[in-house]
C-alpha cells in the first residue's frame, strides 16, 4: 500500500477566538483528483494555507508523503486564485515557468538545453506554445492560468493546489479548464487538490470530495458526501439534494431560512441551471 | 583626434581627473541604480525610493554638520531609514506608503535643522546645493574606495537573490508558497535600495536621485519583455544618459551668454526624463497597429458570433 500524498488529520485552526477550522481530516492518495468545495468563508484558503506550511494550526497535524516536517515546498505546486500583474512587467510566459524550476535557488538561472527543453515540454502540456513569449501581464485570465499551472508543476510536485481556478469563468470556460486539468494531471501523475465554490463542472472528474462548511469537513467518494443526509448533518440544518438533469443542486430545506451563517444563503452546487 | 571632435568635447575634457573620476563613477552609479531600480519598479517602490533620496539628505545635512564625508551621511541616514520602513510595516501593500510617509516627514524635518545649524555656522549655502543636487565633478578620489564597496555590496545582494527577488515581486503568494522567506528576500531589496539611492545622491544629489533610480528602470520596463535585458537596458541607459549629461555639462562652461558651467544634474534628469518619453514610441506604435488589425478583422466579419 502506498503512503497517501496528503493526510490531513484532526486540524483546527481557530485565529483570535474564532474557529476557521473544526478538525478537519482527510486523505489523498497518489494521483487522486479532489475537490474542495465550500461557500466563501467555508475556510478553503485556510486549509491551503495550513497544506503549504504558511498558516499555523491549533490541533491536528498535516502529513505530505507522510512527513510532517520537512521542505514540502519540493512536493506541492501551487496556484493562487488571483493574479494581477502589471503589463509592464519584464517577465515572458516562458520565463514565468522557468522560475517554477529554481526560484527558491540564488543566483542568476544559467541557460542551459535542458532547461530550455522542459520549459518547452511544460508549456506543450498546458497548451500555451502560442503564448509563451508574450509579457504575463499582457495574457487573458485564461492564459495565465496555464502559465501558472506549467510553473507549479515543472518542479514535479506530488500534489498540486489549485485555489478557485473556476471563479469569474462561465460553464463553458470552467468545463474546459477543468478537462485540461483532470489531462495534465494524469499525463504529469500528480494528485490535485482544487478548490471551488460551484460542484458541478468538477463532478466528471472528482476520485473525492472533500466539502468544507462553517469550518468542518466530510470526505469520501461524491456518492457518499453528497447525499441529503450526509450534507443536512453537516449544515446542521436540513438540506435537498437534487439531480436535475446529471447537474447536482443543493438547496435548503422547504420553509428554512437561506440565511445560514457564513453562507451566504449561496449553497455550493446551487449554481443557475444553463 | 581631439580636433575632430573639439565641437562635441571641449578642450581639457580627456585631461581632467575630475571628468575621469565623473565618467567612471557616473556609469558604475548608473550600472547600480539600473539593476535595483528594475526591481524596484517591479515591486513598486518607486516611493521608497523617493523617500530615501530625501532622507539622504538628513544624513548628508548631519554629516557636514560633524564633518565626515557626505557619502557616510547618506548612507548611514538611507540605511536608518530603511529599518525603520521595515519595523513600521514597508513590505505590507497598504502600510507601505504610510510608513514611507511617516519616516520622510520625520527625517525632512532633521535635515531642516541640520542645514540651518550648518549655514548659520558657515555662513554658506554651498552645503544645501552639494547635499541636494550633487556635484558629479567634485568627487574625491579619497571617495572611490567606498563607492567601489558599496557598488559591489549592492550587486552582490541583487544578483544573488535575482530569483528569489523576482518571484517574490511577482507574486508574494506564489514566493511563499515555494519556501521563499519573502519578508526577509523584502529587506535584502530595501538595504540594497537604500545603498543605491545612496550612490544615486552622490553624483546627482539627493532630490533627484530617484530619477537615476527610477527613469532608466521604467524606460528599460517598456522597451523589454525579458527580465535580465531588462538589467542590461536600464544600466546602458543609465551610463548613457550619465556619460551624455556629464560631457553636456562640462561644454556648458563655454555656452553663452554667462560662460558658467551648468549643473550635471540637470542635464542628468532631463535626459532621463526624454528617455522616459522616447521608450513609449514602441508601444504605443504596437498598440495603434493592433488596434487597426483589429478595425480591419472586425470588418471583414461582421457579426461573428461568440
Amino acid at each position: 500500500m502506498s503512503v497517501d500524498v496528503l493526510a490531513v488529520q484532526g486540524v483546527s485552526v481557530r485565529l483570535s477566538g474564532r474557529t476557521i477550522l473544526d478538525r478537519v481530516s482527510f486523505e489523498i492518495a497518489p494521483g487522486e483528483f479532489t475537490g474542495l468545495i465550500g461557500s466563501n468563508g467555508a475556510g478553503k484558503t485556510t486549509l491551503f494555507r495550513v497544506i503549504l506550511g504558511l498558516q499555523a494550526t491549533s490541533a491536528g497535524r498535516v502529513l505530505v508523503e507522510g512527513l510532517e516536517h520537512g521542505p514540502r515546498h519540493r512536493l506541492i505546486g501551487y496556484v493562487p486564485q488571483k493574479f494581477l500583474l502589471d503589463p509592464d512587467v519584464p517577465l515572458r510566459a516562458r520565463d514565468l515557468v522557468g522560475l517554477g524550476i529554481d526560484a527558491h535557488r540564488l543566483g542568476m538561472p544559467v541557460p542551459s538545453r535542458t532547461r530550455r527543453a522542459l520549459v518547452e515540454e511544460m508549456l506543450h502540456a498546458v497548451d500555451a506554445e502560442r503564448f509563451a513569449d508574450t509579457r504575463v501581464g499582457q495574457l487573458s485570465g485564461g492564459e495565465q492560468q496555464r502559465i501558472l499551472v506549467a510553473h507549479a508543476l515543472i518542479a514535479r510536485p506530488r500534489l498540486l493546489l489549485l485555489d478557485e481556478p473556476l471563479a469569474n469563468l462561465d460553464l463553458g470556460g470552467a468545463q474546459e479548464v477543468v478537462a485540461l486539468l483532470a489531462r495534465i494531471t494524469r499525463e504529469q501523475q500528480v494528485a490535485v487538490l482544487i478548490s471551488a465554490h460551484e460542484i458541478n463542472p468538477l463532478l466528471p472528474v472528482m476520485d473525492r470530495i472533500v466539502y468544507l462548511a462553517a469550518g468542518r469537513a466530510v470526505s469520501g467518494t461524491t456518492e457518499e458526501v453528497v447525499r441529503a443526509d450526509v450534507l443536512s448533518e453537516l449544515y446542521g440544518r436540513h438540506v435537498d439534494v437534487l439531480d436535475v438533469h446529471g447537474r447536482v443542486l443543493i438547496v435548503a430545506g422547504a420553509g428554512e431560512d437561506t440565511d445560514l451563517a457564513g453562507h451566504e444563503g449561496v449553497f455550493p452546487g446551487a449554481g443557475i441551471p444553463g | 583626434m581631439s580636433h575632430f571632435l573639439s565641437p562635441i568635447f571641449a578642450s581639457g575634457f580627456f585631461e581632467s581627473e575630475a571628468v575621469h573620476i565623473a565618467l567612471a563613477v557616473g556609469a558604475l552609479v548608473a550600472i547600480v541604480t539600473g539593476v535595483v531600480g528594475v526591481f524596484t519598479v517591479m515591486r513598486g517602490q518607486s516611493f521608497a525610493g523617493e523617500a530615501f533620496g530625501d532622507l539622504g539628505t538628513t544624513g548628508g545635512a548631519g554629516a557636514y554638520l560633524v564633518g565626515v564625508g557626505t557619502l557616510w551621511g547618506f548612507v548611514i541616514g538611507n540605511l536608518v531609514a530603511a529599518g525603520a520602513m521595515e519595523v513600521i510595516g514597508v513590505q505590507r501593500a497598504r502600510g507601505r506608503d504610510l510608513a514611507t510617509g511617516i519616516v520622510l516627514g520625520a527625517g525632512i524635518g532633521l535635515a531642516a535643522l541640520f542645514l540651518y545649524l550648518y549655514t548659520s555656522e558657515h555662513s554658506t549655502t554651498g552645503a544645501t546645493v552639494t547635499i541636494l543636487f550633487g556635484s558629479v565633478f567634485a568627487i574625491s578620489s579619497a571617495t572611490i574606495p567606498l563607492i567601489l564597496l558599496l557598488s559591489a555590496v549592492v550587486l552582490a545582494i541583487t544578483l544573488t537573490l535575482y530569483r528569489p527577488l523576482l518571484l517574490s515581486s511577482v507574486s508574494a503568494e506564489m514566493a511563499s508558497a515555494r519556501g521563499i522567506p519573502v519578508r526577509l528576500v523584502g529587506a535584502f531589496h530595501l538595504v540594497a535600495l537604500a545603498l543605491a539611492a545612496a550612490l544615486a545622491a552622490i553624483t546627482i544629489g539627493t532630490i533627484l536621485s530617484t530619477a537615476l533610480l527610477v527613469g532608466p528602470a521604467a524606460s528599460a520596463l517598456r522597451l523589454t519583455k525579458r527580465p535580465v535585458t531588462a538589467l542590461l537596458t536600464a544600466a546602458g541607459i543609465g551610463i548613457a544618459v550619465m556619460w551624455l549629461g556629464i560631457v553636456l555639462a562640462y561644454d556648458s562652461y563655454h555656452w553663452p551668454p554667462v560662460h558658467q558651467g551648468w549643473p550635471v544634474s540637470f542635464f542628468v534628469v532631463t535626459l532621463v526624463f526624454i528617455t522616459y518619453l522616447l521608450s513609449g514610441i514602441p508601444e504605443a506604435r504596437r498598440r495603434r497597429q493592433t488596434g487597426r488589425n483589429h478595425a480591419a478583422s472586425s470588418a471583414a466579419q461582421p457579426a461573428t458570433p461568440s
